[in-house]
Formats: structure tokens, sequence, C-alpha cells
């Protein structure tokens, strides 16, 4: 039923072409208003080859504006009900219209109708978005489309395109010629799915005979197989390194403030979580000003925002070392406890400022979405921007530590306390210094994590048992043992969960950074020295 | 003829210590269960069950707390993960426990409910066992006892100390954690053993039976000061004491370390245990978040509110901080983090000795400014200086 | 000496706080006491705060119109903080130091059976509002939230119709504890007696507070390289947010691969950014957006309760499905009291059974005689950009629950109930 009112559209639009803005063909119009769902949707990809006219009624569809009254199709053009049938308004109140609510399969013929009618008409990014779409999800119908756009001069990205979508769908064709022509030219594809939709061709189905019953056709899916999984299964590799980068870069954000003030100071400091936090939160806030004082630059907030961090988490690094660590110098573990119960009142003191819930932050337009590289692989742009991030960060870091006299103190002070003080260092002041870097570096991570991951009170305890696994594990004195360290993990991570999920791969990277302590207590990068009591 | 090591065991706490444990001993073998079962309900100095239960908790964190100081107060290590050991008798004897529920669960089958939503068929080959109340008894002790002797071992071979030595505990007991979360593991994953019915065939919600495990924990605390006063005084808890001050010097005279420190933490963590495993009836839910990091934070700031080195004041700490707590959670629920946080700040900052040490040394004015100079007591000297995980610290040079 | 005084001093420090502990009960013979046990701080916060401001304002409504038998209603209300031995102490705490009628509270199915011993015993009444895993069936306990024939069936059964999507093949992703274990172990005996069979169904698990799902994500779209692919998702609190981000950023649109999530509701989406979820899905009874005047009235009350009570972001608040459940069940409790004139536990189960009352949801729902749970419309909404549902398809009636599902072996003989 579907096929013949198909073939009686494409009959009466070749009858109808020459009339502009013609009325549809009845027959399509009586689908859209069927009240049967598998009606109207066949109907609505039917749109794809209806020609011009139905580019308003595919607009009226998403926009809302599509609907039936008194079983007729009808669009509300201007406050005015026209009817779809005859072209003629009606006399009808716009409120009466019944209109038809896109769901999720609607809103994909819709868009299959829309490529359809732009593919030969609209400008260049239109046209291979519409090739786009339709390679994705190619119908037998469209292909009178296909060879018109293929006669003509479509450009190469389309063309390649066009011709998979045709490939797809002559794959099913009753001559086993096009059949095997359509097997090769598939060959190039990277996608899964073309690669789910060759498998069958070389199984045998539960009788024990060959599905497909031509052997060159068999042998050319074979040999589109090998080369599209060659493919496919570099791309996964890739995308498996990328994401391990990308949770070491996190690792490394989170981690370095933690690095550098453990290794001036020796204090572990467990409120490192909630500095991650104070990040996170000063993002908001400079995301909701922007919001409400400068809408049309929002966009850049996340650029305004990165000072912003730096300097609040900083604030607090500074606040909490003069207040409580300074008064436990030498002391380390009474200054794990009393940070400790910084960090319970700091994520108290967010929950009762900001409320308990989870605040959102809008990824900024150039930080959605992602790049598709080939066979499928997509790399989020959020998580590339904190890749790069994260390698600034460090540079910076690495030109303070090595280009500054702050540096030289910090590095001198980490190195041997006592004869940095007696050769004059202010060993207080770099303390405080430090600390404050520290802090402020993770008012960065927080800034990084709070377009990736949720925003909440309590959002710095998830990272705190990480931050100390990449901080001993790394060493300390040197930034390269968190570098190394922080991507190392990463990348192991996420090797393994592919083997192991990912609860048991965070259970065995514990165990090995503890079986890894014991043999190496000092870490991967220590610092050589004469001390007694390490 | 050597004195026999009950009497030893004794005498090694001071009189008027004992005097106090006997008053306490009273106290929870006599008035509580006259309070709690004898008088009537609306007797002003009747006990509810939830008051019983209430307290049998707290004398189990008591228990941990008093285990807690003995590592850290006399000999120097931190551990941040030491609710693992604690949840791990609990769970331990949880399986007893949900054993004993029998088919009174929500399927009416042989095995607990939450393996029959698994869809196992049969018990996993670590619950052999689990229905005898003995091996559950033993397997609360020597869980946690086994792990902590491994652990241990490979710990303090390697010399790890400080705040590396309490980064990785929080490590391991992060990694408990995760893995008892998961339900495949096979201990009930986010729900934990829950819905006790029974316990050494009694009813778990009788008030005999409730004050039969107040007194039981009570018994447990009191042998727990016992054995800790002894230790400490002993030769062994001298030179523990002298490895907490100065571990190299200690390897210098010919004493291995490893040995000393080995034996407290398998003990201290063998404790915790036993502590576990009384708990559970009490509290009737065992789930991962004990093992959580926090929970055993809290463990140390207990510790060093009462008092560290002094095992009175890891009692003292355990009892104000979690009363403190229940008051705070009924009436005040937003300010009850801000307390805590505070709490552990000022205890740092303005009190080390915690709150034991305060009192001690109001007293010890008083005294001075009366005839007699303080006598010299049996308890262990306290901790001055810290050993340092960094380098050798001065105080603030120049700013 | 000193020793001795220490020690006394010291013990009697701790019993002087633990005197001050003791609560000193007010006792006021004209008011109803009505205990809410909800975590206002600790991972729970999030979801369960809304709750117990939502009973407060439906407290407040029911003394404003006279309270029940004429006496006022006194909330009490208690912070497990997220805690599931303290859900215990606290409901002890409640029942038989406070001595109330009834308890509204509890949200994952972790508290709810700790507290359950303490119910039975103590023979109180506890309402829950939350949707769960069915499986329970307690003469102490009103399940005003769905069981899984009310929420998660219905649902696989629009994704696997024409207008859902026609789905074949399904990925059952969930965080790891008793509710999406039971819920997927329903569907997959569900769907394999819809002739799906199991390899295409993926079922994965992750922790609470998981939050990289770059891998799952990469998995999920391997698997759906097979076409007529749809996503049930089980993941509870936090984790929803990065699971969401990450999904729309790996480009899988709701158009290719629909996602149909049964803990994901207007308060888990004022964390998200939703131009990517645009035509994701939610199975509820309720949604926010729901047009009639009951609904309206609601959400209007509830806004100005929150800014009257100074709750934050008070002009954004939203109201969900277990605010509707707490509300409805808060007033059926009322109407069980003035039919049974007591607020004896007894008297009130059996007064309850057949009540029915007006809900939000623009359903008149019912208390089922004998099985504790209320009759529960269907309704399955698609993610709006402003962070509300376009509901796109919904039951005609209340749904009659199966707390014993029938498809989990051994449920056999408890089909009646």
């Amino acid at each position: 039923m579907f096929r013949t009112l198909l073939c009686r559209c494409a009959l009466l639009l070749a009858l109808g072409a020459g009339t502009a803005q013609a009325a549809l063909a009845p027959e399509l119009v009586e689908g859209l208003a069927a009240s049967d769902f598998s009606a109207r949707m066949a109907a609505i990809e039917a749109l794809a080859t209806a020609g011009p006219s139905a580019v308003e009624v595919v607009d009226a569809l998403e926009e809302g504006r599509f609907g039936t009254v008194e079983g007729r199709a009808v669009i509300v053009r201007g406050g005015q009900v026209i009817d779809l049938a005859t072209g003629e308004a009606l006399e009808v109140e716009a409120a009466a219209v019944g209109i038809v609510r896109l769901n999720n399969r609607l809103r994909r013929a819709a868009s299959t109708a829309r490529a359809g009618l732009t593919l030969e008409t609209g400008s260049e990014g239109e046209r291979l978005a519409a090739a786009r779409t339709l390679a994705e999800n190619p119908s037998e119908a469209l292909l009178p489309l296909f060879r018109r756009v293929l006669a003509g001069d479509p450009g190469e990205a389309v063309r390649d395109l066009v011709t998979q979508a045709m490939a797809r769908v002559q794959l099913a064709s009753a001559d086993p010629a096009e059949r095997r022509a359509a097997a090769e030219a598939l060959g190039t594809s990277s996608s899964r799915v073309v690669l789910a939709m060759l498998e069958p061709l070389v199984e045998r189905d539960a009788a024990g005979n060959w599905r497909e019953p031509d052997e060159s056709v068999r042998a050319a899916a074979a040999d589109s197989i090998q080369s599209i999984e060659r493919r496919v299964a570099f791309a996964q590799g890739v995308g498996m390194v990328f994401s391990g980068l990308s949770l070491g870069s996190i690792l490394l954000l989170a981690a370095l403030g933690l690095a550098i003030t453990f290794g001036v100071m020796g204090v572990i400091n467990m409120a490192h979580g909630e500095l991650l936090m104070v990040g996170a939160y000063a993002t908001y806030v400079v995301q909701n000003l922007f919001r409400q004082h400068l809408p049309e630059y929002f966009d850049y907030y996340v650029l305004a925002a990165v000072p912003v961090a730096f300097f609040v988490a900083a604030a607090v690094g500074i606040v909490m070392e003069r207040t409580v660590l300074r008064f436990l110098y030498g002391r380390p573990l009474e200054s794990l406890l009393a940070t400790w119960g910084i960090s319970l009142v700091l994520i108290q003191a967010a929950r009762v400022t900001f409320g308990p819930q989870n605040l959102e932050l809008a990824n900024p337009s150039w930080m959605a979405g992602s790049v598709e590289l080939f066979a499928g692989l997509s790399l989020p742009w959020n998580r590339i921007w904190i890749l790069g991030f994260s390698v600034f960060v460090l540079v910076l870091l690495w030109a303070m530590m090595q280009k500054t006299r702050l540096g030289m103190f910090v590095r001198a002070v980490t190195q041997n306390r006592a004869m940095a003080g007696c050769v004059g260092v202010p060993t207080g002041r770099v303390d405080m210094l430090a600390f404050a870097i520290g802090a402020g570096v993770a008012g960065l991570g927080g800034l990084a994590l709070s377009q990736i991951a949720n925003v909440g009170p309590a959002m710095g305890q998830g990272y705190i048992v990480d931050s100390f696994m990449v901080v001993v594990l790394g060493g300390v004195g040197q930034l390269a043992g968190a570098v190394s360290a922080a991507f190392g993990l990463g990348i192991f991570s996420k090797v393994l969960e592919g083997w192991t999920g990912a609860v048991i791969a965070k259970i065995l990277v514990l165990v090995f950074i503890i079986m890894f302590i014991q043999k190496r207590p000092q870490g991967i990068f220590a610092l050589k020295g004469r001390f007694v009591d390490q | 003829m050597r004195t026999p090591f009950s009497l030893r065991l004794f005498s090694a706490m001071p009189a008027p210590a004992r005097i106090a444990l006997a008053l306490f001993a009273l106290a929870a073998f006599v008035w509580v269960p006259v309070a709690h079962l004898m008088l009537p309900a609306d007797h002003a100095l009747h006990l509810s069950a939830y008051w019983v239960s209430l307290l049998g908790k707290i004398l189990c964190y008591m228990v941990v707390a008093v285990a807690m100081d003995l590592i850290w107060g006399y000999a120097g290590i931190l551990s941040l993960g030491h609710g693992m050991f604690f949840a791990l008798g609990g769970y331990a004897f949880g399986m007893y426990l949900m054993r004993q529920i029998g088919r009174d669960g929500s399927y009416g089958a042989d095995l607990p409910d939450f393996m029959v939503f698994l869809a196992w068929k049969e018990l996993p080959w670590y619950w052999t066992g689990s229905d005898s109340f003995l091996w559950a008894a033993f397997l609360a002790m020597a869980l946690p006892g086994v792990v902590a002797f491994v652990f241990g071992w490979f710990a303090f071979r390697s010399r790890i100390k400080g705040v590396y030595f309490s980064i990785i505990t929080q490590a391991l007991t992060y990694a408990a954690m995760l893995l008892f979360f998961r339900n495949e593991t096979g201990f009930g994953g986010n729900n934990g053993f829950t819905d006790f019915k029974r316990i050494f065939g009694y009813s778990i919600t009788a008030p005999e039976t409730r004050v039969a495990l107040f007194a039981l924990s009570a018994l447990l605390l009191i042998l727990c000061l016992l054995l800790g006063r002894y230790l400490v005084t002993s030769r062994f808890g001298r030179v523990l004491a002298a490895i907490r001050d100065a571990e190299s010097r200690v390897m210098f005279i010919g004493y291995n370390p490893l040995h000393y420190k080995l034996f407290i933490w398998t003990l201290s963590a063998v404790l915790c245990g036993i502590a576990g495993a009384l708990y559970v009836p009490q509290v009737g839910i065992i789930n991962p978040s004990e093992m959580s990091p926090a929970n055993s934070i809290e463990i140390a700031v207990w510790v060093a509110v009462g008092g560290r080195g002094t095992l009175v004041g890891a009692v003292v700490g355990a009892g104000v901080v979690n009363l403190a707590k229940t008051w705070f959670t009924v009436s005040f629920p937003e300010y009850w983090p801000f307390v805590l946080g505070f709490l552990f700040i000022a205890v740092t900052l303005f009190m080390p000795q915690g709150i034991v040490g305060l009192a001690r040394r109001l007293f010890a004015r008083r005294a001075a400014s009366g005839a007699a100079p303080a006598t010299r007591v049996g308890h262990a000297p306290e901790p001055e200086s810290e050993p340092v995980g960094g380098p050798a610290a001065v105080k603030g040079a120049g700013a | 000496m000193q020793n001795r005084r220490t020690f006394i001093k010291s013990l009697v420090l701790s019993a002087s706080i633990a005197a001050i502990g003791m609560p000193m009960a007010a006792s006021a013979a004209d008011t109803i006491k009505v205990g809410i046990l909800h975590s206002l701080s600790g991972t729970m916060a999030i979801s369960e705060t809304a709750l117990k401001n939502v009973a407060l304002m439906t407290i407040e409504e029911i003394n404003a119109a006279g309270g029940v038998m004429g006496k006022k209603l006194e909330p009490v209300v208690v912070d497990p903080a997220s805690n599931w031995p303290l859900f215990a102490e606290r409901a002890r705490q409640l029942i038989s130091q406070d001595k109330v009628a009834v308890v509204f509270g509890c949200w994952t199915s972790v508290s709810r059976k700790s507290v359950l011993p303490v119910f039975k015993e103590l023979n109180s009444l506890l309402f829950y509002p939350v949707q769960y895993e069915g499986e329970e069936l307690e003469k102490n306990v009103f399940y005003t939230g769905a069981a899984p024939n009310q929420q998660a069936i219905p649902a696989v059964e629009y994704l696997m119709s024409e207008e859902g999507g026609g789905a074949r093949r399904f990925v059952l992703l969930g965080t790891d504890y008793v509710y999406p274990r039971t819920t997927n172990k329903i569907l997959r005996a569900f769907l394999n007696s819809k002739g799906i069979p199991d390899s295409d169904i993926m079922e994965e698990y992750t922790p609470f507070g998981h939050s990289d799902y770059q891998t799952i994500i990469a998995n999920i779209k391997k698997f759906a390289a097979g076409g007529k692919t749809a996503v049930v998702s089980t993941i509870n609190g936090d984790s929803n947010v990065p699971f969401y981000r990450e999904l729309g950023n790996a480009g899988l649109k709701a158009t290719d691969v629909p996602v149909v999530a049964f803990s994901v509701g207007e308060e888990e989406l004022r964390g998200v950014d939703t131009k990517p979820l645009l035509g994701h899905l939610a199975a509820w009874n309720y949604f926010m957006s729901v047009d009639n005047p009951e609904n309206k009235a609601f959400i209007a009350k509830y806004r100005a309760w929150a800014k009257a009570n100074n709750v934050p972001n008070a002009d954004t608040v939203v109201t969900n499905d277990p605010m509707e459940a707490t509300y409805v069940g808060i007033h059926m409790w009322k109407q069980a009291v003035e039919k049974a004139g007591t607020t004896d536990t007894d008297k009130v189960i059996e007064a309850m059974g057949g009540q029915t009352f007006k809900a939000p949801s623009g359903f008149t729902l019912t208390m089922d005689k004998t099985n504790h749970h209320l009759h529960k419309p269907v309704l399955i909404g698609e993610v709006r950009e402003d962070g509300q549902f376009d509901v796109v398809w919904q039951t005609k009636e209340p749904i009659r629950a199966q707390p014993w599902s029938p498809f989990i072996q051994g449920n056999e003989s408890k089909q009646g109930l």
C-alpha cells in the first residue's frame, strides 16, 4: 500500500511538475490526514519527493502549524487555516485545528522529507547536510532522486554520500550484478551500520544455506567487510586513547594544585575537592552574570570565568592557609584533619547559599557537539578544549616554576626547607603563595569540570581520592610526576575499562597504586635527597 | 611464679580507673537492664528501645575509637581506612544474620532476598558455613585480621609512613567500598544486609536481646580498655611509643618495628571487627557506605576530640561527638556539618590534646597551685612531635 | 588522684551531654503529629528536599482548611542525612519518642528496607511516594509511587510500537542497585516474551556517582549499529547529568536512538542543558506540563509556598511525580483518618482501601482495596527545550499495580494480590 502510494505520487509529480505552488497530490494529502499513525508517517516521508510545494508543509509540521480539521489536512498560515487538498482558506478558527504534535518518529520522517527536498535545490551546505541525513536513512523511493542528483554535478562530498546511499538501497536489489556493485561500493565506508548490513550476506541461516545465493556478491561483501572492520578497529583504538587522554587531563587539572601544595608544605589538603567546587561555582556565577547582563557575549563566559575561578579559589586558599594551616606546620596529620573540617564547612556553606540542587551549566556553542572523524569516531568538543586547556595550564605553571623568582623559591622550599630558610627565602610567604597558586589551579580544574560533570555542593568529593592517587604515584617536587601519573592513569583506566567494566577497572587501578607504592614509596619521579625520616 | 595474666591485666589499670570501670559496669549490666526491662514505659527513668540501641551503637563506636587510639595515639599510625575493618566484621556477622532469616524474607526462599532478585541459584563459596554462629563470630575477627595483616605486612615492610600511609589506607577503604557496592560481589550491593529476624535463636527485636547486645558491647569496651592499658604500660607499649617518636633510632638500637607495628595494627583491626559484629544487630542494617572514607575520617576525629594517647580520651571523644551528632541532626540538621567541621578545626588548632588533655591541664594547674606536685601517672606520655612525612619542618623561619 | 578525677569528671561530662540530648516530649493534645523522614543533606538531598517541602505545604493547606477531625497537623521533620542506618534510627525516634501518627518519607529502596522492620515492630504507618521495583507488599506501608507495570512496561511497549520507533534492540542501562536490577530483570523477561532474543538486549550497570560515560556511550553506539535500538535508562541521581551530556555530544540523537528514563524528572533536568536532549523520553504518572485546573492550582500553591519559605531559587521551582504522590498520599491519609474517626494504625489501614482523590495528573487515583498501591495512569513525555516534558502518549485510565511482577519466577502464587 505504501509503495503504490509513492508510485502514484511520483507519477502525479511527473505530471504536475510544471505547476508552481500547486496543491499536493490528493493521495498524499489523504495520507497526511489519516488518523492511522503509519499511514501518516508514510505520507510525511513521501513529501521528500513531492516537489517544492511540500516545503511549506514540512515547515508547518516542524513548527507545530500542521494539523487536521474535520478529517482534512490543513496548515495554519498567518492566522488562516489553509486546506492542503484545495489550497484554499477554510472558514475555521485556528484554535479549532487539531495540531499534530511531533514525536521522535515524526520528527525523523520530517527531517528525511526536508533532506529530500533540499538535496537538489538547497545551498551547498544544505545539500551536504541533506545528503548526510539521507545517507543514514535511505529508502527505495528515493532512488530516482539519487539518480537525478548523480546525473547532475553535485560536488565530490555529496556524490560520495549519495553513492553510498544508493549502494545501501541496492544491496537489497533483485539483480545480483547490482548487488555486487553495491557491496563493492560500500567497501569504502567506515560506518558500523554498513558493517551490520553486510554481515548477513556472508552468514548462513538456520537451515545452513547461504543467505546470499550469489557467490560473487558474497566475495565482494567479504572484502568490504574486512576493509570496514579495519577502519572501525582503528577508530576504536583512537577513541580509547582519546578518552584516556581526556580522563588524564581532568585528573591532571584536579591534582596539579595538590601536587604543588604537598610538595611545598607536606600537607595533604583534604579540602582540595572543595577548591574544585569553588572554581565551578565561580564559573556558575559568571555564567549567570553573562546571561543577565551580556547575553550577546554568552559564548565567551568561559573565557571570562578563567581568571575569576583562579582568583576566587586562590583567595579561599589564602584564607585557609592564613587562618588554619599556618599554625599546623610540621604536623601534617593534624593539617589533614583540619582541612577535612574545612571541607565540611565549605560544602555545607555552598549547600546553604546555592541550595542542595545541582546547578545548570550550559556549554558555550563552540564547546558543544563533537568533531566527526572517520568511522563513526566522534570526539566531543568540550573534551578537546579541556585537553588543550590542561596543557595550557601546565605550560603556564612550568613557566612559573622555572622562569620566575617565586618558582625558584617554591622549588627551593620543596627540596630543602631548612636550607632555603637559611639562605634567606621567606618560607612562610612562599608557603602562602604556593598554597594560593595550588588552590587557584584547583579552581581552574573546577572550571573544566563544570563543563563536563555535575556541579553541586559535594562535587569535589568524587575527585579527592583520584587526586591523591595521582600525587602519591607521581611523586612530589616535579611537575613531570603529576603529568605522567595523571595521563598514565587515565589511559590505563580506560584500557582496563574496555575489558572489565568501570568499577573493576577503578578497583584494580587503586590496588595497583597501593602495590606500586610498596615498591617505590616516593613515587615515579622523586626528588633525590638525604632524608632519613622520609 | 608469674602472676596470672588476668591479675596483671587488672593491675595495669590504676586504682581510680578501676573504680570508674566498676561503676560503668554497674550501670551497663544492672541499671540499663532494669530501666529497660522492668520499669514501665511511662516511668521517668525508663530507657526506651531507642535509647538502648543508640547507646549500644555508641559503645561499639567507642571500641573502634579505642582501637584507633592504640594505633594512632600510641604507635603514631594514622589510618584513614579503619572503617573498613569495622564494616568487614559487620558483614561477616551479617552473613550469619541473613542466613538466620531463613524463609521469612520477602520471597520465602532459602537464599537471601538480594540473591533472589539477582537470579542466583545457590550460595557463592564464600558464604559456606555462614549459618553457624561460631563460624560467623570467628570470621568477624579473622577476616579483618587477615586483611589487616596482609596489608600491614606490605606497608610496614616498605616503611611507608605518615601522610602516604594515611592516603593509601584511604584508597584501600575506597576500593573496598566500590567492591561491596557491586551487586555481583554477593554482599547485597547498595542495599547491604537488612531485615534481620533472629540471632542465636532469639528474636532480634525482643527487648531482652537488645539489652543482651548492649551488655555485650559494654563488656567488649571494658575488655578493650583493660587490654589496651595493659599493652601500653608493658614493655611492648614502651617500644611502641619509641617507634612513634623516633622510628629510625629504634631500628638502630636493634628492634624491628615491623613486628610491633604489625601486631598493634592487626589487633586494632580485630577489635574493630568485633565491634562491627556487635554493631550490626543493634542497628539492623549494614551497607557499603560504612566503608566510605568519610566515616573513617570521623573515627580519627573522635580520637582527636577526646584526646589522643589516652585510652579514656578515645571513649570520651566517641561519646561526645556521636551524642552531639544525634542531637544536632534532630534539632538543627542544616548546621551539623558546620559544627562537625569547626570541631575538627578547633580541636586541631586549640586542643591538640583533646578534651582529656584540656581537663588534665586545668587540674594540673589547680594541683600546682596547691601543695602536692603532680604524681607520675602510668599512662603513656603525650606525643610531642610528629614523625614528619616531608622535609623536616622548621617553624616559620622569617615570615 | 588526678586520674580518678579526670575519669569521673569525663564520665559526668558525657552523662550531662546525654541528659541534654534526651528530648523533653512536649505533648500537645490538640494536634496530630505527622513525621517527615527525608534526607536534607547528603547525596539524596537533591531529590528529597523537595518532598519535604511539598509535605509541609500540604500540611499547611490541610490545616488552613480546618485540619483533620478538627485538630491541626503538626509536622515533625528529621534529617537522616542519606545515611541508611540513620533512617531506621530516625524512624524509631519519630514513632516512639515523638509519637507521630504516620510518617511520610523515604526515597531509595535501601532507606525503605532499613525502616521497614521498625514500622512492623512498632505498628506504625509509612507512605512511600517514589516509583520503585515492586516485589514488596507490607501491611504497614502504602505505596503511592509506581510499580514496574505502571511505568517500565508501558514505556517499553511504547518504544516497541510504531509510534515510539518500533525498537527491536534494547540497551538496559542502570545504576547498580536493587531498583534497576529488578526492573531490568522484569523487562528482560517481558522482552523475551515479546520475541526479542537475549542477543538483542545489552545490560550494563554503573555505580552511584559515576561520571565518565565515554566508554559506555561508545558501546551503545556499537550496539545501535544493528538498527532500531532504544535505551532504557534506570540511571539514578547525579550520574544522569554527565550521561545526557555525553549522549548529546556523541551525536546520538533521540530520532536515532531514543532514551527513555525512569528516574529523570523535572527536578533532575534543572541541572542539565536540555538542547541536546530534545526528544528523549521519560515515563511517569505525572508531569508538570499536564494542563488541567488541579495541576495549575497545585503548581501555584507550591510556588507561593516556596517563595514564602525562602526556598533557594523559589521562582524556578518545579513539581514532579514523587511530589505529586506525596501530595496525594497525605490527602488520602487525611480522608482515611476522617473515615475511621481515629489515627489508630489498624483502623486507618482498613479505611485506606478504596480511597479516591482527584490528582494534579488529571486522573482520579484510587487506593486499591487490598494491595496498598495506587491505581495510576502512565504518561510518556518527551524532553522540551525549557526542561519540561511534552506528553506524547498516555493511558486512558489508571492502571492497577502489580507489586509482584508476573515476569519474575516465584511470583506465580502472588498474582491475585
